[in-house]
């Protein structure tokens, strides 16, 4: 384990476009150890973008992504998760015909055999999911979806956990209960997140390190309390 | 009675042999949403190849095996070679690429082979069971028949449901993206499934073959009916090929075996059907589409 404050997951100069369009303009930030890096903006910001670059799903145009001071640029999509690096993606990311159990145990092949003690760990954690194991994914709600990848991208022993939009669609009691389990998993269990957020009000109340994203470049990166408090920087990019 | 007992029993016997062939196909739309209409050729070509070994002397089972085996390895040739620069993209391509591969395997079949017609050997008898002095449809050859369909469906129920590959598997069916996310060769998977779909569409292409006549085209029907038993089922669901080319198999046995000069509307019946099928259950009777939209 890494002590905090040491960068996990560190983005140089990340520049991506699709087509002639630039969507991310020369993005560098560092996600440290046991810390939750919020990266907020506006939709269209970019924020997707950078998650699905730092995973492979988008090919950069220049830059480099490094995780533990390894270079993982141009790693495959598939190696990712073997490095260390969980991706939720947008939309919460369940295989909706796959029963809840199912799902669970795709996150782990990569890893071999993986104990029962670690599956009984997930649904102590999320207990409604014990309930609903052999339900499919797709009779679960937004917030037990929700449950389920995280879980499931837990199950990866990531270093670090990039999640895209977890509040979306979700009751706001259910956001601040995914963000409160986020916390404690951070605080407990030293994992690192990056979160990437449009709902910039809980993402702040909940992260270390808040990075402004705007146009596919970064505006500001600073603690999150200090960005809390800049009452022109809220209304300018975070829309409260 | 006895006359139905038979339609019915020769029914269900090509009813199984449509179902492994609509679950050749499912098996494929369900990972890559492409129709293979090369299936059939595909089917063909292993067939004759183990022809060619049964004419240079060699066992039918050696042959079946070998068959079987060429199809595994064509299956996956194909998705890597042919079809993989044109998964993810417009889907007019890929049917035009499976058509163009059914019209070029099948010519190449006739240019290796020649296109007259040829007997193939079936592994069992062909003389029905009889009872007293009644003879059923039911021969040592058509339980065989059921026997390895039935052997096949088990093996692969088994490995999607049980084994980590089968698992992988489903993963890269229905969520390509999550499942690379989390570490699944998607790529891997979906060669070995296009290669476990051709060893079904291939064993289907034998035990049609068996105790018949074999020529370039002789799977073409069977496409037909294969597809019509696919959609009857809902073309995403194994379990509704196979119900699907069981129902099929009996409804065309009934219309040859009843309805006057009915052996002509065979191939029109099975089109009204498919027809019906897509007017008032466009899913398909097994269908999981509301899942997927969900």
């Amino acid at each position: 384990m890494p002590e905090d404050g040491t960068a996990v997951l560190e983005v140089t100069d990340l520049t991506a476009a699709y087509g002639p369009v630039r969507a991310l303009d020369g993005v560098s930030l560092s996600a440290e150890a046991g810390k939750i890096t919020a990266v907020l903006g506006a939709n269209g910001a970019g924020k997707t973008t950078l998650l699905r670059t730092i995973s492979g799903l988008v090919r950069p145009v220049s830059g480099r992504v490094t995780l533990g001071g390894e270079d993982i640029t141009r790693a495959p999509v598939e190696a990712m998760v073997g490095k260390g690096m969980s991706h939720v993606p947008e939309g919460r990311g369940v295989i909706a015909e796959l029963t809840v159990d199912e799902n669970l145990r795709v996150g782990s092949l990569f890893r071999g055999k993986v104990g029962k003690d670690e599956f009984d760990r997930v649904y102590e954690t999320f207990p409604r999911l014990l309930e609903r194991r052999n339900n499919p994914a797709h009779t679960l709600s937004g917030g037990e979806r929700q449950m389920l990848v995280i879980g499931r991208a837990l199950l990866a022993q990531p270093r670090i956990l990039l999640l895209d939009e977890p509040s979306l669609g979700l009751a706001p009691r259910i956001v601040a209960q995914i963000f409160g389990l986020l916390r404690r998993l951070v605080d407990a269990e030293g994992l690192s997140v990056l979160l990437v957020e449009q709902n910039a009000r809980s993402a702040l109340s909940v992260a270390d390190v808040g990075v402004v994203l705007n146009l596919g470049r970064v505006v500001v990166t600073d603690s999150a309390r200090t960005l809390m408090a800049d009452e022109d920087l809220r209304h300018a990019y975070l829309g409260f | 009675m006895q006359q139905f007992v038979n339609v019915t029993l020769s029914g269900l016997i090509q009813g199984t042999v449509f179902a492994a062939f609509a679950l050749a196909l499912v098996l494929i739309w369900r990972s890559t949403r492409i129709v293979n209409f090369a299936q059939g050729s595909m089917a063909a070509a292993t067939a004759f190849i183990a022809l060619a070994l049964i004419h240079s002397g060699q066992s039918y089972w050696l042959a079946f095996a070998v068959a079987l085996v060429a199809g595994f390895v064509l299956g996956a040739v194909v998705e890597r070679v042919v079809i993989r620069p044109v998964e993810g993209g417009p889907e007019l391509n890929a049917v035009i690429v499976t058509l163009g591969l059914f019209v070029a395997l099948q010519a190449l079949i006739a240019i290796v082979a020649g296109s007259s017609f040829q007997s193939f050997p079936a592994p069992f008898g062909l003389r029905g069971f009889t009872f007293g002095d009644t003879t059923i449809a039911l021969t040592p050859n058509s339980l065989f028949v059921l026997g390895s369909v039935l052997v096949t469906m088990l093996l692969l129920v088994g490995l999607f449901q049980f084994t980590r590959v089968g698992l992988a598997m489903r993963a890269s069916a229905f969520g390509q993206e999550v499942a690379r996310l989390l570490g699944v060769r998607v790529g891997r998977m979906l060669t070995l499934g296009w290669a476990l779909a051709a060893v079904v569409g291939s064993l289907s292409g034998l035990l049609i073959a068996g105790g018949g006549l074999v020529y370039p085209a002789y799977m073409d029907s069977l496409i037909v009916f294969g597809f019509v038993a696919a959609v009857l089922g809902g073309l995403d669901s194994p379990v509704g090929a196979i119900v699907g080319g069981l129902l099929l198999g009996l409804a065309l046995s009934y219309v040859s075996g009843y309805v006057p000069r009915g052996s002509g509307l065979v191939n029109l019946a099975a089109l009204v059907i498919l027809m019906v099928v897509l007017l008032v259950r466009p899913g398909g009777l097994f269908s999981s589409t509301t899942a997927r939209r969900a």
